[in-house]
């Protein structure tokens, strides 16, 4: 018999009961809750006369609505403020633990999960959001689910699932100067499509993701949804281990080296067999740039728009025409020609302390070009935007004539105020250029960090990897 | 949840591929706490030509007359067809609230987003996965024909079509179980409540670090 992966293991630990039609119930161990998806949950359990499972398992957070500008005076929008207040008296009722947004340590809530250790090897986490299986990066098995299983969740803290199919990306070579995490899984995206993974859970492997800082990491699996994969996860390591070392919610003293020395196994078996692999070569892989309304339509940046007319697949090329008109690009246009007028550094994919640093190191003495009409930095929680504040980033940012604002998802999905006008072009480290994504008409390129920062000092794309000139 | 065993209504093709939710219901629509009402505002930045916002009155809105469901011979219609990786990106299940609420029960794709997919089968629509081939021959079907409906025939897991041809599909046993019962899976599930709390012990043996320092 041959070994199990990585999800083999976190499948088997987590089975309740096998059923004869091929579904299991699987426990759930972390219940991650935002404003959004939960108001129904909360109702229907309500209305069903039930209580929450085990409420100590759940950690919830404002962060989709809230302004990121001053917020003394609470929220603006009544009907972000009545789901945000739903959210407050949600959690107060059934005595769930909420980062409220006057918390400090409030923020996204893909941010805070890890940043607390309340994200742990092995466990099993949801959240009523797609982009969860970012917390697959801690060897964990993680990943988004709609409001009826938020109330399922909340109810019997289980899923009924089908297992999945396994894919191994394999990504080897040590990347490029100025070539980030998130080039690398935009590239795996441009090679395997946004149907790619569907049905299948990722496992990011290979030297490459090895060499990857936990921030890089959950960059990687956040956009594994992007790839079609429901979960996406990393094996654990030292970098791992080292990362959750004294966080609040993690384990201390003798549980923590009862923890670590469990976690050791949190990896795929040697003679483990994937039902698929795919391998890139990290050391090819240029900073990549979104050129339409869906984050497979990706380009290096010293590359070129393309040619619908070659694209031989008729649903496939009809569908390129409708990105090139909505974008408002011509084929064979080179990326760096392109010049967004807005910028956006933020969100779960990029907006931790590692992704401020990159950004800050390519502003720092530099002014954000005329053409720019707005440039924001949206810390991914409280303690982030403290944390950079102590190392003066905040300042390098605000010279160079960027925002620098309240912790939240801000323009990644503008719920809040902050979104684009029709016909706005933005150079965004968001995770999805969907049409109208970033505000109606509004026009979204997907880039890493240090590229969001130089488009926005140079008014137009540049290659930030100068060793690969 | 209502139950589902025959549906028969018109088809309506929308012809893009990886449709997304943002697409289905855009954002400022989820900041509502209710799982109705959602259905004005499907697809609400194709199918209005000016902006919508949360309380302003759809009816008096200008409709864009290129957007497929807004054409008169496919009011009222009940089955949407669609194309390659419909319903990828966010989690939203507004998305299947907007549709629902729209009057749709079935969606007919070559391939569903998984988050998506299990949605639907939360709230009494069901998607179906049929060959690219057949779904392009529906594409046309419904395209040519003036008031082409089908018949979703959900216990013999059949689409029988105008011309009495008849299209078997596949449905996993315990979701279709499911939805023409009507369940609730919550009750399902809480039925192995023992089971549950044995598991929930064991594993607070194994693991207690994850039951430990939770607040």
């Amino acid at each position: 018999m041959s070994g199990r992966t990585l999800y083999d293991k976190l499948w088997d630990a987590h089975r309740v009961r096998q059923d004869a039609d091929g579904t299991a119930l699987i426990y759930i161990d972390r219940h991650l809750v935002h404003e959004v998806t939960s108001p129904q949950a909360f109702e229907g359990l309500r209305m069903a006369g039930r209580k929450p499972w085990r409420t100590r398992s759940i950690l919830a957070v404002p962060d989709h609505n809230v302004p990121t500008t001053d917020r003394s005076a609470g929220i603006a929008d009544p009907v972000s403020r009545l789901q945000v207040d739903t959210l407050d008296h949600n959690c107060a009722d059934f005595g769930i633990t909420e980062f409220a947004m006057d918390d400090p340590r409030q923020g996204i809530v893909h941010v805070i999960g890890p940043e607390q250790g309340a994200t742990l090897p092995g466990m099993t986490v949801v959240c009523g959001d797609s982009h969860t299986s970012t917390h697959g990066a801690f060897g964990a098995l993680a990943f988004g689910i709609g409001t009826s299983d938020v109330e399922h969740v909340l109810a019997t803290q289980c899923l009924i699932l089908r297992k999945s199919r396994t894919l191994q990306v394999c990504v080897e070579g040590e990347l490029a100067e100025g070539v980030s995490a998130k080039d690398v899984v935009l590239a795996i995206i441009g090679r395997i499509g946004t149907a790619g993974g569907t049905g299948y859970s990722i496992e990011f492997s290979g030297s490459t993701i090895r060499g990857l800082s936990m921030e890089g990491r959950m960059t990687v699996c956040n956009m594994a949804i992007e790839a079609g994969a429901r979960a996406g996860m990393v094996a654990v390591d030292d970098t791992t281990i080292d990362y959750l070392a004294g966080r609040p919610y993690a384990p201390q003293g003798e549980l923590w080296q009862q923890a670590t020395s469990a976690w050791a196994e949190l990896h795929s078996d040697a003679d483990a067999v994937f039902d698929k692999t795919v391998t890139l070569d990290g050391a090819a892989i240029r900073p990549q740039v979104t050129w339409g309304t869906s984050p497979e339509m990706v380009v290096p940046v010293d590359g070129r728009v393309p040619d619908p007319d070659e694209e031989s697949d008729s649903v496939k090329r009809e569908g390129m025409r409708r990105a090139m008109q909505y974008m408002d690009l011509k084929p064979g246009m080179p990326v760096t020609d392109i010049r967004p007028d807005h910028v956006f550094i933020g969100s779960c994919t990029n907006a931790r302390i590692e992704d401020l640093r990159v950004a800050a190191a390519v502003i720092r003495g530099r002014r954000v070009a005329e053409t720019i009409k707005q440039a924001l930095v949206v810390p991914g929680s409280g303690l982030v935007k403290r944390q950079a504040e102590a190392e003066g980033l905040d300042r390098i940012f605000l010279a160079a004539g960027f925002e620098w604002r309240e912790p939240g998802c801000s323009m990644c999905l503008a719920m809040n105020a902050d979104r684009l006008q029709p016909g706005d072009r933005c150079a965004s480290t968001s995770n999805r250029n969907f049409e109208g994504r970033q505000g109606q008409g509004g026009r979204t390129h997907l880039v890493s960090p240090a590229m969001a920062a130089e488009a926005a000092l140079s008014g137009h794309f540049v290659n930030v990897s100068h060793s690969s000139e | 949840m209502e139950k589902f065993n025959i549906v028969e209504g018109l088809a309506v093709p929308l012809d893009r591929p990886n449709v997304d939710t943002d697409a289905i219901i855009p954002k400022q629509f989820l900041k509502s706490i209710q799982r109705t009402g959602f259905g004005p505002n499907l697809f609400d930045e194709w199918r209005y030509l000016d902006q919508g916002e949360p309380g302003i009155d759809n009816s008096k809105r200008p409709l864009n007359p290129e957007f497929v469901l807004n054409a008169p011979r496919y009011q009222g219609a009940r089955i949407l067809l669609a194309r390659e990786n419909f319903g990828c990106g966010s989690s939203r299940e507004h998305a299947v609230w907007a549709l629902l609420d729209h009057g749709l029960r079935v969606v007919i794709a070559p391939s569903f987003a998984d988050i998506f997919f299990n949605n639907c089968f939360k709230n009494g629509v069901l998607p179906i996965v049929l060959e690219a081939e057949r779904v392009e021959q529906l594409f046309q079907a419904t395209e040519a024909t003036p008031g082409y409906a089908l018949s979703v025939d959900l216990p013999s897991q059949l689409i029988r079509t105008p011309d009495q041809g008849e299209i078997a599909f596949e449905v996993d046993a315990f979701r279709k179980d499911c939805l023409v019962r009507g369940l609730d899976d919550i009750g399902l599930t809480l039925q192995h409540a023992d089971a549950i709390r044995d598991f929930e012990h064991a594993h607070r043996q194994a693991a207690p670090w994850l039951f430990e320092k939770q607040d």
